[in-house]
């Protein structure tokens, strides 16, 4: 970090005449520089939509990024990224020795000379082992939320949380609410006081049904549950977990710290076909905060239904509203706002910020929050599959591991549907 | 509606006179408007496979060119999640390359609730690509086996001036950013105009078709409930471009759902002389 560093504070000493000269060479100062140590190679690990997404906004967020290797379990996901990256230009040109296929492609991966900027895309219940690796090879991160689906992946996340703070690496998480500008404005004003204390909070993200992939007779059951990865707890932690994390985060964004104790329920009306594994399709939670402050949360992916994705802080002094996709942002009462502004996009303003701090020499790190808020979500689950109140303590210290020791592509069996009441 | 329909009989005969006869002097105009074949009647119909129902009115021609029918309202969300839930359509994902031309295909589901919180049913399908639009049309037309598509630029215009439009703000007709609330309304909630269509100004703008299939740039007509009053009318055009669906993040992006255009939807022509 200290040479980047350096090198930035001369870039900036020598900067004012330089600059000048090269914008009159119609050259981007930063772009030259970034040639140099600031340089930021991308390596993807988990070649799906949202890892080229994802690889796509961080090299447009910043000048001096470009792709160095990717690598995913199967193939023909890694042949695709690489055939699409090259619509990045350059940036995005990936000799073929730098993609890797197969389980162990994310060690090959981070492994690879150039790489210093990990973005990882796979299912989350691979998240915390990809997250080690990462922070031990010491690299930057650009890790998708959830990051994990278990009190055992949580612990080794906070435990990465600390190594990559003592090392100074940067981390950020795709919880991109926390860049969207309509929300920082809010949550400020929130934070100052602007309804007063915090009484209680609703978060929602209700919609249709999510895509399923009909399986394929070379498909093992482990290929089949990998490429259906949101119906299979294991790899997704279940909706409330893959999708509704977002939400729950911004109530523990708002709240400064995260709940106590959930008290949840939940099922699975729609999707009972096993096409859909073995995950619920709708949970209602009562997440208890400090002080018997409490959030009400609901998620739900059913087709034809009432749908809403948004979440509402209700103060001593008024309440907010805030909705992603309306891009509505409000206070109301006697601090009324509302944030009307063009705002960046929040995909790639993450890597924006996440990179600016690497080069500034003060990477900023997310992954507690991001963990903490992962942990909401799981404790949420604990409480529907079960039927039984789950306090924090009870989520974090969980001894159940839910990713299969020693994975190998071949047979794996469908746990059953949680039934409340009669699990443990 | 009777009274309506009356109304847009009337407006009809007139204004099919306007179209044909208007530079010439009144009393030729008056001696040729018998020879005019009368004007087809609006019908209702069934969205194929459902009880959705939806009604198309009669719009005289213009300049001599064909006549045609046209949604009297927007597309609805009722209307358009019976062509999502066709299995005789085939999903086709954004990274699929298209099937042969015979081939229809439909939406795959969205990460994310389509309607924005603002309720489907009755309220106009929205935020949806100018693709997803063209495959609807097709899909009702091979369903139907009539000649549903998009309007044109030209038609959609000839419409909504033909209707008596260009006065639909004054005459409170169209629900824009002044008074529709920060939302876009169930379709046919306010007064219709003198062709008997609703909505054409105001509500969701309107996908139109003049021949490019690309994902855009795409032309949407008459404004919306997040457009000032003020730029809404028969005129307004909105050209789509890459914001409109900045915030999915995906690669590739969806070619059927729009992040960020929740004031664009769209209605149906069906032209006179095809079956």
């Amino acid at each position: 970090m200290s040479d980047e560093h350096t090198s930035r504070r001369d870039f900036i000493r020598i900067g004012a005449a330089a600059g000048t000269a090269l914008a009159a060479q119609g050259l981007h100062p930063m772009a030259v520089h970034a040639a140099g140590s600031d340089a930021i190679g991308v390596g993807l690990v988990g070649c799906g939509g949202r890892g080229r997404g994802a690889t796509a906004d961080a090299v447009k967020s910043s000048p001096g990024v470009r792709v160095v290797a990717i690598g995913d379990a199967f193939a023909d996901r890694v042949a695709e990224t690489r055939e699409r990256l090259k619509e990045l230009g350059e940036a995005g040109i990936v000799p073929e020795e730098r993609t890797f296929v197969g389980l162990d492609a994310y060690q090959k991966v981070i492994a690879t000379p150039g790489v210093n900027y990990v973005i990882l895309a796979t299912p989350p219940g691979f998240r915390p082992a990809h997250l080690e690796a990462a922070v031990a090879a010491g690299k930057h991160v650009f890790t998708e939320k959830p990051v994990a689906v278990d009190g055992t992946g949580i612990r080794s996340v906070l435990a990465s949380y600390e190594a990559a703070k003592a090392k100074g690496l940067g981390i950020g998480a795709g919880t991109q609410r926390r860049h969207e500008q309509g929300y920082l404005e809010v949550m400020r004003r929130v934070r100052d006081g602007a309804i007063g204390d915090i009484l209680a909070a609703r978060a929602y993200w209700n919609q249709g049904s999510l895509w399923n992939k009909l399986r394929q007779p070379d498909w093992s059951d482990l290929e089949w549950q990998m490429r259906n990865w949101l119906y299979f707890t294991w790899l997704s932690g279940d909706h409330i977990v893959e999708q509704h994390v977002h939400n729950l985060d911004v109530v523990n964004w708002a709240m400064g710290t995260h709940p106590i104790r959930a008290v949840g329920m939940g099922g699975r009306q729609s999707r009972i076909s096993p096409d859909y594994g073995h995950c619920f399709d709708h949970f209602a939670i009562d997440y208890e905060y400090p002080n018997g402050v409490h959030a009400m949360s609901m998620c739900r992916q059913i087709p034809d239904c009432e749908n809403r994705v948004a979440e509402t802080l209700v103060g001593t002094k008024g309440r907010s509203e805030l909705d992603s996709g309306v891009r509505r942002y409000e206070l109301l009462g006697p601090a009324a706002y509302k944030f009307t502004g063009t705002a960046a996009n929040p995909y790639v303003q993450e890597h924006t910020d996440l990179i600016a701090s690497i080069r500034n020499g003060e990477p900023s790190n997310e992954l507690r929050a991001v963990a903490e808020s992962t942990l909401t979500a799981i404790m949420g689950r604990m409480s529907a599959y079960t039927g039984k109140a789950v306090t924090w303590e009870q989520a974090l210290n969980a001894t159940e591991a839910l990713m299969p020791a020693n994975l190998a592509f071949g047979p794996m069996p469908v746990p059953p549907v949680p039934r409340p009441g009669q699990v443990s | 509606m009777s009274q309506g329909r009356s109304l847009a009989l009337v407006s009809f005969v007139a204004l099919a006179g306007l179209a044909l006869c208007g530079p010439r002097p009144r009393f030729i105009c008056t001696l040729r408007l018998p020879l005019l074949p009368p004007p087809p009647p609006g019908y209702t119909a069934t969205v194929p496979g459902s009880a959705v129902t939806f009604e198309m009115a009669p719009v005289p021609p213009e300049d001599g060119s064909t006549g045609f029918w046209i949604g009297r309202t927007e597309v609805t969300w009722a209307e358009y999640d019976v062509f999502r839930a066709d299995p005789q359509a085939k999903v086709r994902r954004a990274d699929e390359p298209p099937p042969g031309a015979d081939a229809i295909t439909r939406p795959t589901p969205p990460y994310a609730d389509e309607s924005f919180g603002f309720g489907k049913d009755r309220l106009p399908v929205l935020s949806i690509t100018h693709h997803a639009a063209l495959e609807y049309t097709r899909w009702l037309a091979r369903r139907t086996g009539l000649g549903y598509r998009l309007p044109t630029e030209k038609e959609w215009e000839w419409a909504c001036r033909a209707g008596g439009d260009e006065k639909a703000v004054r005459d409170a007709r169209a629900w824009t950013r002044d008074d529709a609330g920060e939302r876009p309304h169930p379709v046919g909630t306010r007064a219709a105009n003198a062709l008997g269509l609703f909505d054409l100004v105001g509500n969701v703008a309107e996908w139109v078709h003049d021949g490019s299939d690309a994902l855009y740039p795409q032309v949407a007509k008459g404004g919306s409930w997040a457009d000032p009053a003020a730029s809404a009318g028969c005129a307004t055009r909105r050209v789509s471009d890459g914001s409109w669906n900045e915030r999915d993040p995906q690669d590739p992006q969806s070619i059927w759902w729009h992040t960020d255009a929740t004031f664009v939807g769209f209605r149906v022509v069906r032209p006179f002389e095809t079956k």
